[in-house]
């Protein structure tokens, strides 16, 4: 395997000099965005459409004793007011989550979670709808809530989901991975074993755009289209023919521009199906869109773990064995997004990227009386929370061995001979070069520089932290025999057509939402078929224009939807060979390929383009037996493995003392993709999930009070990082090509998200070392780093 | 009620609810959908438009209050079909992924050169810093707005 050193990128070099392939390239998709002509769902304007607003709970846990809605039904404008017993007459008032639960489409017998959906009103417009939400009358019987995850599974708390049959607690799931008495005797015999309660706290993904969608029934001819924030047309498509029962191939689920991600438009939401249901019974278009406080207290959150890390090592910083408990908070409905052989997500790569030699995860998931979700924010199914346990618990261990902790990094490294590498955990890393990537970022910190910087302030009393994170990630799912989401495979297809004068199109099974797919994608089939990317239209979104697959999320666009692209091109370009040869007059074998020709070997006068063959696949003129006219192709690709990005980081921050007050004065971030597509689209996604992480770490929490109340509805509690509290990011890159995906591509959208937070709360944790701090959970405020720095360091919940 | 204002140099006239928000007339009466709406509580900033020439957040403005006053939306940013010099820097230094903040972004953005056509990253900084972007990190937006500072300069020297 190579590895490739690159300095830092500059800012305007290597702009769109390569017409055909890889390389930086502006994005076919911003002018339509810069002109305020992006289509998202809020913009989709159809005849005759109605508007539907949502009632939701004010109670964490309350039942329903009745529900009035004449006054809502004779308001102006109101065309439709439903409540879960209507719902339940037509057995829709309840919907399989993407983990084998049901949740509430609207709430018959209980309410389980503050914001949780009661009733719609569609109407006229949306302030006509909002009127009529606030005539319908609810009478609830309140009910004590289970707020802490702790107290979900003690005998006497109350039991949320008495709406399963038999269920006498709030218990979701045990799991467990590893070799339980293996990492025991490891743990017994060690010479040093470090114990830390380590928090992830519950946050949310916030997109800009709120979700929503926009329902057309057609009476007549039984077609549903549904224009919707969904980053999984193809699987949502699916459930809404087994919840609606209206057959898959009479439905159209179109994912237009969408204004952000991060994992929370993956679930089926209850709003998208009562649009449908209004659709269905006014027979007219119906939007539904959500406001920010409904974003925010109904949708998809992430994290919520409770971790006791555990690690042993010699006394020389050689590491042994980590062991981690975990008791992890999935809200009121299992409603997160995974496989269904990994109930925890890939939370599996807990042991980083250390060559150890014993490992055991022991978990147990609960219900509580807050929003469903957990698998959302970037969080490549748990890997997040995976990364920050083993970051944050290796840190610890060099507090207690008064070790640096780059060195202490660099001497545990799984060597590049080792890979692949079969962890302790049965998860096979593809590749890596670990100790380059680090080396290269503590180069561009200037690390022992700022070390020395550090001392001296030190000795003034001046606080300043220095904080690395390297992480593994394991994205791109997945092998279909291992990995399924409600049964659906997580394969993902591609089709490929050139038109007869040389143009493409190319339909994708993912979209975008954000990440640049128009571009990349036309990137990579470019460099295969030699046609340049602006003859390249990436069509994606529509569940009827584009072959089947399981969607954007986990940074599976380019290992698995990337490696279709690539592998649908090369089958074409098969094609093109053969006609090729036909068209020179020479076997197959004396052919030569320059990127967008076929060469006869020795003879570089004579050639055909793509283009030229192109016209002769559509052409009258003889094809080579056996071959039919035309020139496309289509695969459905199933990856062998994962892929395995990694990535050096390093923090620096400064407290102020008087006020506690935490500013990231540099961030340092090393990205190991493999192959890079687009330099630029790259550098974009590791700035944004920096930025994720600067939250994270220092400000988001989505936090309740006693009776569950969500304390973190709008964003002015909800404290989202603006250009103030982020600095200019530093990156840089090092190239480790995947060996099973066809251009050696990674995928890179979720590692600056993944491995950025441990980074920050190791720089603070650092700078707080004069206070005797080992550890300060997140999120970072200012009165929290005070309570730190007093010794009164606290759990967040 | 009857409102009439300036949007993007052409004069309407509507009737409208006295509490319809000025984004809502934008987005749903007049289509103008490049302003979008993003959190109400003029937090996110995805709303920006111009009021007589000032950066607003259109979510916490009524239509009513616009009466009489001249809007500029995202969609007139570039005139004549092209592209305004903020527009261009967005595109070439990556200062949008999803382009959800954007139109709001180059709306405050363009307003700050107006004022001052050479500011520092810390002066960008502090004019959007009441704008949320989840997806680029800030750094690529400040980088947008020196471009076209820089080329906008350069272009004065030439004229």
């Amino acid at each position: 395997m190579t590895t490739v050193h690159e300095p830092k990128l500059t800012t305007f070099d290597d702009n769109d000099q390569k017409p055909v392939g890889h390389g930086r390239m502006l994005r076919k998709e911003d002018p339509r965005f810069l002109r305020g002509r992006g289509r998202y769902t809020d913009d989709v304007q159809l005849p005759g459409m109605l508007h539907l607003a949502i009632l939701r709970s004010p109670f964490a846990h309350a039942r329903i004793l009745s529900v009035d809605i004449s006054a809502a039904e004779a308001s102006p404008g109101v065309k439709l007011v439903v409540t879960g017993a209507m719902l339940a007459e037509k057995g829709l008032a309840w919907m399989p989550t993407l983990s084998n639960d049901v949740q509430a489409v609207l709430a018959t017998d209980k309410v389980r979670f503050q914001g949780q959906e009661v009733a719609f009103v569609v109407a006229d417009d949306r302030y006509a709808a909002r009127d009529a939400l606030e005539l319908i009358d609810v009478e609830y019987d309140v009910l004590d809530p289970v707020v802490d995850a702790r107290r979900a599974l003690e005998p006497d708390a109350p039991l949320i989901r008495d709406d399963l049959a038999g269920k006498t607690n709030n218990h979701v799931f045990d799991w467990e991975t590893g070799d339980e008495a293996a990492t025991a005797a490891v743990f017994a015999s060690a010479d040093v074993v470090v114990t830390e309660d380590i928090v992830y706290p519950r946050v949310h993904p916030a997109p800009m755009e709120t979700c929503g969608a926009v329902a057309d029934f057609d009476a007549i001819d039984g077609k549903l289209r549904l224009w919707s924030t969904t980053q999984a047309p193809h699987a949502h498509r699916t459930l809404y023919a087994i919840v609606a029962g209206i057959p898959e191939h009479k439905i159209q689920v179109i994912a237009p521009d969408i204004g952000g991600g991060f994992g929370n438009k993956v679930p089926i939401y209850p709003g998208y199906v009562c649009a449908i249901v209004g659709s269905i019974l006014t027979g007219k278009p119906v939007k539904w869109m959500e406001d920010r406080s409904e974003n925010l207290i109904s949708t998809g959150f992430a994290r919520d773990y409770l971790m006791r890390g555990e690690i042993a090592a010699t006394r020389d910083g050689k590491i042994l064995a980590i062991r981690t408990n975990v008791l992890a908070d999935h809200g009121a409905f299992n409603g997160t997004a995974a496989p269904v052989k990994y109930p925890a997500g890939f939370f599996g790569v807990f042991t980083g990227s250390y060559d150890i030699e014993a490992a055991y995860c022991k978990m147990t998931a609960v219900y509580t009386n807050k929003a469903p979700g957990g698998v959302a924010y970037a969080c490549s199914f748990r890997i997040t929370e995976a990364v920050y346990l083993v970051e944050r618990i290796v840190d610890c261990l060099a507090y207690e061995l008064d070790m640096d902790p780059a060195e202490l990094r660099l001497k545990n490294f799984i060597q590049p001979e080792q890979f692949p590498y079969e962890t302790k955990t049965g998860w096979v890393y593809d590749s890596g070069n670990y100790e380059p990537t680090m080396r290269l970022a503590m180069d561009i910190a200037g690390y022992a520089d700022l070390r020395r910087e550090q001392a001296e302030k030190r000795a003034r009393g001046e606080l300043m932290g220095i904080g690395i994170s390297f992480f593994t990630e394991a994205v791109g799912a997945g092998p279909r025999k291992d990995m399924d989401i409600l049964g659906l495979g997580m394969a993902d297809g591609c089709e490929l057509r050139i038109h007869p004068t040389g143009k493409a199109v190319v339909r994708l099974s993912v979209q975008t939402q954000g990440q640049g797919h128009e571009t990349t994608f036309a990137q990579i089939v470019a460099e295969e078929i030699g046609i340049p990317p602006a003859d390249i239209e990436v069509v994606h979104g529509d569940t009827d224009q584009t072959p089947f697959g399981l969607g954007t999320y986990g940074s599976r666009s380019t290992p698995v939807s990337g490696a279709a692209a690539a592998l649908v091109a090369r089958k074409v370009r098969d094609k093109a060979q053969l006609i090729a040869s036909a068209m020179l007059e020479v076997s197959v074998a004396d052919l030569d390929w320059v990127k967008g020709a076929f060469q006869v070997k020795g003879d570089p006068s004579k050639s055909v383009t793509i283009q030229a063959i192109a016209m002769r696949a559509h052409g009258a003129g003889d094809l080579p037996d056996g071959v039919e006219g035309g020139l496309e192709a289509q695969i459905c690709y199933n990856p062998s493995n994962l892929t395995y990005p990694h990535g050096a980081y390093i923090c620096v921050v400064d407290i102020d003392p008087g006020t506690a007050q935490v500013k990231v004065r540099r961030f340092i971030a090393v990205d190991d993709c493999g192959t890079r597509i687009n330099p630029m689209i790259i550098e974009g996604q590791v700035h944004g999930g920096l930025t994720d992480g600067v939250g994270m770490a220092l400000m988001e929490m989505i936090a309740f009070d006693e009776d569950g109340n969500c304390l973190g509805a709008s964003l002015m509690d909800y404290l989202i990082p603006t250009a103030l509290e982020v600095p200019d990011w530093e990156t840089g890159f090092t190239v480790t090509p995947s060996p099973h995906h066809p251009i050696g591509a990674k995928g890179v959208g979720e590692s600056a998200t993944v491995g950025s937070p441990p980074a920050i709360v190791n720089a603070v944790v650092d700078a707080l070392k004069p206070f005797g701090v080992r550890h300060a959970d997140m999120p970072l405020t200012p009165s929290r780093v005070w309570d730190a720095m007093r010794g009164q360091a606290t759990p967040p919940i | 009620m009857q409102v009439t204002m300036t949007v993007n140099d052409v004069e309407v006239t509507r009737e409208i609810e006295g509490r319809l928000l000025l984004v809502h007339f934008l987005r749903d009466v007049l289509s103008l959908t490049g302003t979008h709406w993003g959190c109400d509580t003029s937090n996110c900033g995805t709303c920006v438009v111009w009021l007589d020439g000032e950066p607003v957040k259109s979510c916490t403005v009524l239509a009513a209050m616009a009466g009489g006053h001249e809007v500029r939306t995202v969609e007139g940013l570039a005139k004549d079909g092209q592209l305004d010099p903020i527009q261009e820097g967005f595109m070439q230094c990556h200062g949008l992924q999803c382009g959800f903040c954007t139109p709001g972004m180059m709306m405050t953005c363009r307003a700050l050169l107006d004022k001052n056509p050479d500011p520092t990253d810390a002066e960008i900084r502090e004019a959007i810093s009441g704008q949320i972007c989840r997806c680029t990190g800030y750094a690529t937006i400040v980088r947008s707005v020196r471009w076209a500072s820089v080329h906008e300069a350069a272009a004065e020297v030439t004229r």
